[in-house]
This record gives structure tokens, sequence and C-alpha cells, in this order.
């Protein structure tokens, strides 16, 4: 396997945005926080597996006490990405982070969700106030030197453009403003804030043919842990009929990609990483 | 597999991108510190002018050759040089000196480019090296020195039984050797320089040493003030011949890690 997700936080999450595909929040743990020894436990069986990067998630990544703790042990083993709502990025934790990035045997990735380039559009979609507590997030990051990449969710109802992305992030300091565009995924809130996936809309066995296709999709190539088990991808952990085990060892056969979010991941070569 | 025996000092590049100047100087270069062998790990076209240029060099010397994911691309007329960009604006120059390069490539060595093969291998002083261009399991892959960890080195050298994985594909050379000397060394690229605000290109020397594969890279001047005005006389982007002028890469950014994008100036 190439890609460990570690779901460090489980479904806890500081906000609750209204496109969350797996309906996270200040509440939600149905997927408990990992231990650290649970995290170091599931690098050491990946890299014994051959994986080559670590990605944390949740949930909000930084609500994890020891994050910087299992953060550190990541780095020794593999290249690391965080996916962070930016919130939580205080001046030290800034600091601690771009010492890790300038310093750390490996990559550092530090991405940032941001759903609109001003507080009107981004609020609409992750709640009151969160923009202005992402921006100073973000601000801090660049400061102390993380090269950092702002993901953005391109909703039905709000195609986002690149350059007010671009603009906003040299205004708060980014000399070179990396963006990553996320689909939605119909499911979890999404679900009910524009509208569930359809029955019909899953992969046709023929697209599945493409040769590539094992590298192409998430689940090809990596494993989702969680505190309820092994996942194929950080998109399905709430979907109990698509759990693989309970650790790496027994999830490590093909994963089925008969999900409706499976023809989103295939029709838009999506993958969580970067 | 293409098996090119044994040696005691071989010369490895990649990337060539049209860089008809560098390629001359580079095998020039090598020849005279004593390579045995000069190999060439893929994409002989993008970026650079008169691609033609540069597949005669590489077709005339005795040089050996890996097939790159440019050189499938341009081999088999495909519509685009399957690096896999996602950014509308990587794709947009990607996309103009793909067309470009496939537009002024010879029907003769398209099929030069198309038959070449994938992996091979070498011996440096009876230690194995693998040949190939992103990785020994993808063409495309890229082995990036922040983001390919010693874990997966070992994994990878287990898997292909050598010592040694040599690759490009990147456009950046490094080298990260394990505890027991097995390892990758990334060759870079001649074609163009590696990010790093100089206007010199790298290649790789290996040469057999008391305690097994010693590797060098070798820093080659070449006449880019040429190259420039000729990609300015191609009607190529002024954005490429920034490049080759100033050392700092400009399109195509999106695929570096932070740590290696966080070096450049773009
Ligand atoms: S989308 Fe991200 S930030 Fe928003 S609730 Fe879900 S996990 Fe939290
Ligand atoms: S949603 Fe389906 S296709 Fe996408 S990574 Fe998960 S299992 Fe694979
Ligand atoms: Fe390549």
């Amino acid at each position: 396997m190439d890609t460990l997700w570690l779901q460090v936080t489980g479904t806890l999450c500081n906000i609750a945005c209204k496109h969350c595909f797996i309906s996270c929040g200040p509440k939600v743990d149905r997927h408990k926080m990992l231990t650290r020894e649970a995290c170091v436990a599931a690098m050491d069986d990946a890299v014994a597996r051959g994986c080559r990067e670590i990605w944390f998630t949740g949930g909000e990544p930084f609500l994890h006490p020891e994050i910087l703790d299992v953060l550190d042990a990541a780095l020794a083993r593999a290249p690391v990405g965080i996916l962070t709502n930016g919130m939580l990025i205080d001046e030290d934790l800034a600091t601690a982070l771009g010492e890790r990035f300038r310093d750390a045997p490996y990559n550092l990735e530090v991405r940032v969700s941001l759903d609109g380039a001003t507080a009107e559009a981004n609020d609409r979609i992750r709640g009151k106030g969160v923009f202005e507590a992402t921006r100073e997030g973000i601000r801090r990051l660049a400061a102390a030197g993380v090269e950092l990449i702002v993901a953005i969710s391109v909703l039905d109802d709000n195609a986002p453009e690149r350059e007010e992305f671009v603009g906003l992030l040299r205004e708060l300091g980014v000399p070179r403003p990396r963006v990553k565009w996320i689909p939605v995924f119909r499911m979890g809130r999404e679900a009910g804030r524009q509208r569930a996936y359809e029955p019909w809309e899953v992969l046709a066995a023929e697209d599945l043919a493409a040769e590539d296709a094992a590298v192409r999709l998430m689940c090809g190539t990596g494993r989702t842990v969680t505190s309820e088990g092994v996942f194929p991808c950080p998109i399905l952990i709430n979907e109990p009929a698509y759990k693989l085990g309970s650790a790496l060892g027994e999830a490590m056969g093909a994963a089925p990609v008969d999900h409706p979010a499976c023809a989103t991941c295939w029709q838009e070569s999506f993958s969580c990483s970067t | 597999m293409l098996d090119l025996g044994s040696f005691d000092k071989v010369a490895l590049f990649g990337g060539v991108y049209n860089n008809w100047l560098a390629l001359e100087a580079t095998v020039a270069d090598a020849r005279r510190r004593g390579a045995q062998a000069v190999v060439f790990l893929g994409d002989a076209g993008g970026f650079g002018p008169h691609p033609n240029r540069s597949v005669e060099g590489l077709r005339s010397l005795p040089i050996h050759a890996i097939q790159g994911n440019y050189d499938d691309s341009v081999g088999q007329g495909l519509e685009d040089c399957q690096c896999g960009y996602t950014d509308p604006r990587d794709n947009h120059f990607a996309q103009i000196s793909y067309d470009y390069t496939l537009a002024n490539t010879s029907a003769e060595h398209r099929e030069w480019l198309r038959g070449l093969p994938v992996r091979g291998e070498l011996k440096v002083g009876g230690k194995r090296v693998r040949l190939c261009h992103g990785s020994p399991r993808r063409v495309n892959e890229f082995l990036w020195e922040s983001t390919t960890p010693a874990g997966f080195i070992d994994h990878l050298c287990r898997e292909e039984d050598v010592d040694l994985i040599a690759c490009t594909h990147t456009g950046i050379h490094w080298e990260r050797r394990l505890a027991d000397g097995r390892g990758v060394v990334n060759v870079g690229a001649i074609g163009r320089p590696p990010n790093d605000g100089k206007r010199t290109v790298w290649y790789s020397l290996l040469e057999a040493g008391p305690n097994g594969i010693e590797n060098r890279f070798v820093a080659v001047d070449y006449d880019w003030e040429r190259l420039a005005r000729e990609m300015t006389g191609e009607g190529l982007p002024p954005e490429f011949v920034e490049t080759i002028r100033t050392g700092w890469w400009t399109t195509c950014l999106e695929i570096l890690p932070g740590r290696e994008r966080a070096r450049g100036h773009h």
C-alpha cells in the first residue's frame, strides 16, 4: 500500500459544515479519536507494507491533544499531509509546523479547507465566523514558512474562481499560492443540503476495465484507519458495508467500488491527497 | 528488459525536454570523465525547441535509452504528455509544449521513441542498478526527495531485487541511501535547471567504489543563450524562456511537494 489515512480525531470537529460528507461536528464521535499508540501501530504496519505517505484527517486533526507527538512519529517514517480547517492554528502551533516543514526528515503538507474567498461565501457553508478564524490560521502558517495548500469545494451552487483565492492568499502573505479543488460527495450532511446520490449513479463495469483504475482511485493504493476499523478511503467511513477489517492485515484485498461516491472519484479523478 | 551489462563508471541522465544543446554538452562531459556507458532515462521532448535535434542526438551517439512518459505519448501520438496535471494553468502550458513536440517530431523518430524499453538493468562494480523513468513500478510516478521515505526505498529495492534504483521524471536530482548502501538516485534532468536560480543542468555519474556504488551529481554548462534564442524563434512561450534564462521554474509547478516548491521562486 502507498497511502495510510489516519482518522486521528475520528468524526470530531470544532465546526459542522453543511457539506460535510461524513457529518462531523463537536459532538459527533461515531469514530473516536485514535490514541497515539494506535496511530503508531498503524504507521508501523503500513510502512512494513511499503507505505510511502501518511495523511491525517478527521474531523479536525488539531483537536487531538497529542497531535504534535503523533505528527513527529509519522514524519520519522514518511511524508505527512494534514487536512485541517485551520481555525485552531495559533502562533505556537504555526511555529511548530513551520519548524517541521523545514527540518523534518520528510515533506509536510498542511492543507486548509476554505469554501469561499469571502466571509459571506465561506460561512454560508462552514458557519458563522469560520472565515475569519481560517484566514488568521492561513496568515500564521504563511508567516511561519509553511508552504500551505488551500482546498476548495466545488459546490453546485457556487463555482468559485481560482483567481479570487489566489488573490486572497497573496494578501495573507502566501508567496506561492497552491489550490486544490474538491468535488462534492452527496452523502452525510451534503445529501440534505443539495441532494443525495441517485441509486443509478454508480460506476459501470466497463469504466473499471481501464488498466489504471487501481492507481487512479485512493482505494487502489491506500487504506483508512479509524477507531472503528479499516476502510478503503476517508469517504466511506460511515458505510459499515464497506468496512474491510479491524486491522490493516485483514483489509488488503481489493475494495469494492460500487458505491455512488466511487463514481464521483472516478469521474473527477479525485484523490483526497494532493 | 534492457540489460546493459557490467561497468565501473556510467553516466545517467534524464529529461532532455528538447534541449539538444545541453544533450551535446552532457554527453561530451560524460565521455571526458571516462563514462563507459551513457544512459538516457527518458523524456526526450517537451519545453525546448527543435525536437528532432534531440532525438537525432540520442540516436546517433551510442546512448542507451529508457522510455519516459513523454516518449510514450509522442511515440503513440497520444493527446497529452501523461504528466497528470490538474491545474488549468499547468495544463495550458504543458499542452503547448506537447503539441509543439508532437507536431515537430518526425515519424521515424516517433517510431524509435515508441519502441524504447520501459525498464533496464546494469551493474556497477557488481551491484545491481534498476533503470527506470518515474519509478520501477510506474513510468509516471514521481519520486521526489521529500516524499520518498527510507521505508519505501527499502520496499522498492526488495521488490526489484536491486541495490540501487536510478530514475528521473521529477526534473530535480537527489539521492537517498539506506545504511546498507542501497538507495535511490534520481538523476534529475538536463533539459532545464532544477528550479534553483542557476542555469546549469545536472546528470549523475555512478562509479564503483570501495563501499559499493558511489554517485556524483555533475553540473553542466551549455549555451543557454542560444537555446533561449531558438525557443523564442520557434514561438515558444516567454515563460519557458524565462526558466532557461533565470533557473526558476515558471510552469508545471503543482506537482512539486511543498518543501521542493518552497525552494523555488514561483
Ligand atoms: S468538512 Fe471538515 S471542517 Fe467541516 S465539519 Fe467536516 S471535517 Fe469539519
Ligand atoms: S469512494 Fe469508492 S472509489 Fe473513491 S476511494 Fe472510496 S472506495 Fe475508492
Ligand atoms: Fe517524465
